[in-house]
């Protein structure tokens, strides 16, 4: 760039049309904008107006006579109000905070200690669980919830042994799935296994970015393993730690496909995430004003988190 | 013995203490990597195992897979699972479904993406980073929240269980992402490159076809490989929108499988061995790329 700054100080060089001015005019005025015309397009038509057709239907009663006829009555925030007085609803935010909590707790301890310790394993054994990682990353996660399921089963269930050969307890035709906790324990697994490949990636990646000047200066100043991390490590990844957490709690707080493909399609309302509640409130009992209104709060719940995470990016940002 | 207190036995003494307290380090520093060896080699048989259970389990006899102790290997062997899967009504139409989802709303992607790409790496316009923060912006958006709208709007086009209604939300899914990969791979082709072809004396589109396109085609490919993975290995949306059981994708059938048939978990592991396994060889080729891209980033920086 500042070369070409520079350049008519120099020669003047005449500039370089391959095509006479109309053409180029044509090409600078028209062609960009025809270029990202159908892009724009089906995002717009598939993805920003059923967006608001969402907000639109929240604010009207929805039933399935509504649906026959293709037009709802407007009751403006009665959905609203009768979610926010609803003690279902209440149990199904706090689950879904504590579920989200859980999983993205997990995933970025369990992760962050997983690319430390690859660092630290010759190569042979980071090889060995760099293929596992991609691996699991690649198993689809319909595939993964049908494997769980089967690892889980209380009959012949290859966990249920390994627990009681272990001296665990008594796990010999024990169903998880009948203490909700417990479910819900076994559901964080199959989320923390499914997502532990990306995030420990990406933290690897950042790992390597670190200087190993950086890190010496603070082993030569008396340093503890740990303090390093801390105090040097941790604070040079901060962006990296952000976004994984950040994207996390989006996928996690959204949390659908393996609750519900993971209880045979019929999950009991102990487990009613967000997205469940709003899935059966629509679909199960075909209120969709009100489960539009559920969509809503739970968009509004996952803005306040990307929210949060740009703030806190463009602070690091404008630290660094 | 050397008496203690002569200059020779303090020396031969302190030689000996260092010596030991080497000997000692390098014992802790090969402990140490032994132990960290170890956990390594722990971590990845705990990410494995489940895969690895999948497997085994759908090449066992159906004796050997119901059995209160662990059988570790399928050591009498058998493809019957894969036969039992493979014919349970409405395996193959499924399949048959995905592949057609996937392939026209890849074909459908990568045109339109292309375009795209070239259009935001190529040539500045206004309205530009607004397009380019919209398809950022848009990834955001929870796919679970807008489904009882894109039910609502293609139920009243007549559109429900219907597969162009779920290959035009795959489309929608997939293309912001699309888009925003391609501009990176077209912006990394230096322009240069096609205004030398055209002082040669190619046309722009020439130049465009013969010196652009071929050098973004592995950009292409890595592409269209994340497109196929993530509409493949979708479910919710088939499953809201496709209901009668020809009609449905392969997730959605492998889903149902437990509910409609009870735990046959011999054909439930070949089944889902199947439907996992292309991603996993699209996975595998997609590593060499990523590779690729980041040793080409390495050398640049």
């Amino acid at each position: 760039m500042g070369m070409a700054v520079a350049a008519p100080d120099l020669e003047p060089v005449p500039p370089f049309s391959p095509s006479p001015p109309y053409r180029a005019w044509l090409r600078a005025n028209i062609l960009p904008y025809a270029l990202i015309s159908p892009s724009v397009l089906v995002i717009a038509g598939i993805l920003a107006f059923p967006l608001g057709m969402l907000v639109w239907l929240s604010l009207q009663h929805y039933g399935l006579r509504e649906l026959i006829h293709h037009a709802g009555d407007w009751v403006g925030l009665d959905n609203y109000r009768a979610i926010l007085v609803d003690p279902l609803f209440h149990q199904v935010i706090v689950r879904s905070l504590l579920f989200t909590f859980a999983c993205v707790a997990l995933t970025v301890v369990l992760s962050t200690l997983i690319a430390l310790l690859l660092l630290k394993v010759r190569s042979a054994v980071r090889i060995l669980v760099m293929s596992s990682l991609v691996f699991v990353w690649a198993t689809p996660v319909i595939v993964s919830v049908d494997i769980w399921q089967w690892m889980f089963d209380y009959e012949f269930g290859v966990i249920n042994y390994l627990l009681t050969q272990l001296h665990l307890g008594n796990f010999i035709h024990h169903n998880w799935f009948d203490n909700p906790v417990q479910g819900l324990g076994v559901l964080v697994v199959v989320v923390v296994w499914g997502a532990i490949p990306f995030v420990t990636i990406t933290v690897f990646a950042g790992l390597l970015q670190v200087p190993n000047e950086v890190i010496d200066a603070a082993k030569v100043d008396g340093a503890s393993a740990w303090h390093t991390f801390w105090y040097v490590t941790a604070p040079l990844l901060k962006p990296i730690f952000l976004i994984v957490t950040c994207l996390s709690t989006i996928w996690d707080f959204g949390v659908f496909n393996q609750i519900y493909v993971m209880l045979n399609q019929r999950p009991s309302s102990d487990y009613f995430t967000i997205a469940i509640y709003s899935y059966r409130e629509s679909f199960g009992v075909t209120q969709y004003g009100l489960g539009a209104a559920i969509a809503v709060l739970m968009v509004l719940v996952l803005v306040f988190v990307t929210f949060f995470y740009v703030r806190e990016t463009v602070k690091v940002a404008e630290i660094a | 013995m050397i008496a203690p207190g002569t200059a020779q036995g303090i020396r031969s003494g302190r030689a000996r203490a260092a010596t030991e307290v080497n000997l000692q380090v390098h014992v802790r520093q090969r402990v140490t990597q032994v132990l960290y060896d170890a956990i390594g080699v722990g971590v990845a048989v705990v990410m494995l195992f489940p895969i690895y259970w999948m497997v085994a389990t759908s090449f066992k006899p159906g004796r050997d897979i119901l059995t209160l102790v662990p059988k570790w290997f399928p050591a009498p062997f058998t493809l019957q699972n894969f036969q039992d899967a493979i014919a349970r009504p409405f395996f193959l139409d499924d399949v048959k479904n995905s592949l057609l989802v996937v392939g026209v709303m890849l074909a459908l992607a990568l045109a339109i993406s292309f375009l795209a790409a070239v259009a935001t790496a190529r040539f500045g316009f206004k309205g530009r980073t607004a397009f380019l923060v919209m398809i950022i912006g848009v990834q955001m958006v929870p796919l679970n929240a807008l489904i009882i709208p894109l039910y609502l709007m293609l139920d009243s086009v007549g559109q429900t269980d219907a597969l162009p209604g779920v290959i035009a939300v795959y489309l929608a899914v997939v293309l912001p992402f699309m888009v925003w990969t391609l501009r990176g791979f077209v912006a990394n082709i230096p322009a240069e490159l096609e205004e030398s072809a055209m002082i040669d004396g190619c046309t722009r589109v020439g130049a465009f076809l013969r010196i652009t396109f071929p050098l973004v085609g592995p950009g292409l490919v890595a592409t269209a490989i994340f497109g196929f993975i993530q509409a493949w290995n979708e479910y919710i949306v088939a499953y809201v929108l496709l209901s009668s059981p020809g009609n449905q994708t392969l997730t959605v059938w492998l889903a149902s499988f437990t509910t409609n048939h009870g735990p046959e978990w011999g054909p439930l592991m070949a089944a889902a061995t199947l439907t996992g396994l292309p991603v996993v060889a699209f996975f595998l080729i997609l590593q060499r790329y990523l590779a690729g891209g980041l040793t080409a980033g390495a050398v640049k920086g």
